[in-house]
């Protein structure tokens, strides 16, 4: 892969694109158009995370990369992989070793620092798509802050089923401005969007990029009467027993036997290493 | 118990071997060379080459080899490629006019200054399959004469003469490069063409048929199709004239449309323009007849709702790379999204029973 610049892209590129973040920072929640380049993996899976990440990276980096919170899931192996090739960039799994982050779908449970860098990827970096599915329209609603429709949206769901029947990639409102779609990742992660890490948001197909500066306000859209809640399975961690974090519910038979444990598979490995027991945990070696 | 998904970097690694050992396919059957595929699969290559927006058959060749003939992921190997290739400099347009045709016809007159040329089409073949191909077929060699040089001139050019069909405009306006700007809506013509040149010939095809069967119809003619190879010519800025860098074949189709006038243009035809790398007449058609169908609002015509109209709808959705990507990511692990509406569904179904527990006790 030597034939590459670092990070794979070159260097005017890699510009474009840092002009584009800096203005998102600037403009909190706003998603700013650039000119996405074609990756060699395919949109849809991580090419805006990817291209940003690339202008983010230096030599001195220390890179994580994590899918559905877990360092193993085949695609954050395959970018981890790319940016190992491209940049030569140390990796890890542990959050608080790594410079960079990029994530697809959730948040670290561990509370990141000002010397990180958060990088989501993102499918649909419009909020009102599903309302207006024309861009000449949504951006006219972003300039004109006319939110109006996405709270007839939220009301008609506590309507219908007595709750905000959204689960997950719940709109944000950033810095009483932007309404904005945190990715797709599942609400209980939307309250730690307010964090002392860089947040930037890449979308490849798409064209944007936005971002969340460090302490900025970014308040998920509710009303008074049906305040915003976080939701979650409501075991603790069969692994590490840990009650406060989001759990994956897996299948161990064909009789309905099921297990909850941490998505955030380097928090939950750390928490089992310090000696936290679960409901399944193995035995203690006798040794 | 639970075992984590680990080794996915070892899964990764293995079904990458044995993709390299099913592209290959049977080692007692002779390997594929690329000047084969090149010469014998000219039209994949021609497509690859138009959709991937990078003129390079040999490259083209690679990639439908590698691709094992999926021509998508060989148009995606192609833009993967593309993108890092250094801009040098633009070339000046291409004149199709001095085009050196190996096809060329018109079905808006019998016969027209420069002739009708069939060329190599399957317009007339009988498509029976040639078993004579099974075998180790010989070389067939068609009669052979001198190629046109002088200019042939273009059908619309008489049309034009007598005001019958809708004057273009010339401009020198620098057109946008959608591969260096994000798309903007609306695009204006030169970014449409830009897209659909580019565009999945299916979707563009697809899109063009809908035209025909009352979506947005614009009664087209072929005024004129031309295939065949022009130069392109690059300004180099140390010698202060354009040099010859190359020659791409091109396809090329104006269409002429009925137009019944609107409040602003008297009654005249209308014109569709397609152009596309490679002898690609299918897409160059299709793209022609777009082309027409997204110009309602410059030429006064009603916006019938038709998605062939619709500009947003027909350019955020025409490209192949753009869309297969998207649709194939919902392979991907979704889980923890489930997972929150497992959670959601649960909740909500829960409060569901209990109430109609609650009715049936009262």
């Amino acid at each position: 892969m030597s034939d590459y610049n670092f990070a794979y892209l070159d260097e005017q590129t890699k510009r474009m694109i840092r002009r584009a973040i800096l203005k998102g920072v600037a403009i909190p929640g706003y998603q700013v158009p650039f000119a996405s380049r074609e990756m060699p993996m395919p949109y849809g899976w991580g090419t805006g995370g990817v291209q940003v990440t690339a202008a983010c990276l230096t030599p001195d980096d220390t890179l994580k990369v994590i899918d559905q919170g877990a360092d193993d899931t085949t695609n954050a192996v395959s970018i981890r992989k790319f940016f190992e090739n491209t940049a030569q960039v140390d990796v890890t799994e542990c959050t608080q070793e790594a410079s960079v982050i990029q994530t697809r779908h959730r948040i670290p449970e561990e509370p990141l620092t000002e010397d990180q860098i958060l990088v989501y990827q993102v499918p649909i970096p419009e909020p009102l798509r599903f309302l207006e599915p024309r861009e000449t329209e949504t951006r006219k609603m972003h300039a004109l802050e006319e939110y109006g429709l996405m709270h007839v949206k939220l009301y008609e769901d506590i309507a219908r089923h007595g709750h905000i029947a959204t689960s997950y990639a719940y709109p944000v409102k950033v810095e009483d401005r932007y309404v904005m779609d945190p990715s797709p990742i599942p609400k209980f992660d939307n309250p730690r969007l307010e964090s002392a890490a860089i947040q930037l948001f890449g979308a490849g197909r798409e064209q944007r990029i936005y971002a969340v500066p460090p302490y900025t306000k970014v308040v998920s859209l509710d009303f008074e009467d049906h305040p915003f809640e976080q939701m979650k399975a409501e075991q603790d961690c069969d692994l590490c027993g840990a009650g406060h974090t989001y759990l994956d519910e897996v299948i161990v038979n064909d009789q309905g036997g099921r297990m909850f444990v941490c998505s955030d598979t380097n928090y939950c490995a750390t928490r089992c290493d310090a000696g936290h027991r679960g409901r399944l945990s193995p035995e203690e070696d006798a040794a | 118990m639970y075992v984590a998904v680990k080794g996915g970097e070892r899964a990764i690694d293995n079904a990458h071997d044995w993709l390299a050992e099913e592209r290959r396919g049977d080692p007692e059957v002779a390997e594929l060379s690329l000047a084969q595929i090149r010469e014998q699969m000219a039209l994949a290559i021609h497509r690859v080459m138009a959709e991937g927006s990078l003129y390079d058959p040999d490259l083209a060749a690679l990639a439908i080899k590698q691709s094992r003939g999926d021509l998508i992921e060989a148009i995606f190997l192609i833009r993967a490629y593309r993108t890092t290739l250094p801009r040098i400099g633009y070339s000046d347009p291409v004149e199709t006019g001095s085009m050196i045709c190996d096809r060329r016809i018109s079905a808006t007159f019998k016969d027209a200054p420069g002739g009708q040329v069939l060329g190599p089409t399957f317009d007339y073949t009988h498509r029976l399959l040639d078993f004579k191909l099974m075998a180790d077929g010989e070389a067939p060699v068609a009669d052979s004469a001198e190629p046109q040089t002088e200019n042939i001139p273009r059908i619309t050019d008489f049309l034009n003469r007598d005001g019958l069909i809708q004057t273009e405009t010339p401009s020198d306006a620098t057109p946008p490069d959608m591969t260096r700007e994000p798309m903007e809506y609306p695009a204006n013509r030169a970014l449409r063409l830009q897209a659909l040149t580019r565009g999945d010939e299916g979707f563009v095809l697809g899109m063009a048929y809908s035209t025909q069967r009352g979506y947005g119809r614009n009664h087209p003619f072929v005024g004129e199709l031309r295939i065949g190879k022009v130069q392109v010519e690059m300004e180099i800025p140390e010698l202060g004239f354009a040099i010859k860098i190359g020659e791409v074949t091109l396809t090329e189709c104006e269409t002429v449309n009925q137009f019944t006038g609107s409040k602003t243009e008297p009654p005249q035809f209308t014109r569709g323009y397609g152009l596309v790398f490679g002898q690609s007449e299918r897409k160059a058609i299709s793209m022609a007849l777009v082309d027409r169908a997204l110009r309602w609002k410059e030429l006064g015509e009603d916006n019938m709702g038709a998605p062939a109209q619709d500009e947003e709808f027909v350019l955020s959705h025409s490209d192949n790379i753009q869309a297969t990507g998207f649709l194939e990511h919902i392979k991907l692990p979704h889980y923890v999204d489930f997972q929150s509406e497992l959670e959601l569904i649960r909740k909500l179904r829960a409060e569901a029973m209990a109430a109609t527990q609650k009715e049936a006790a009262e």
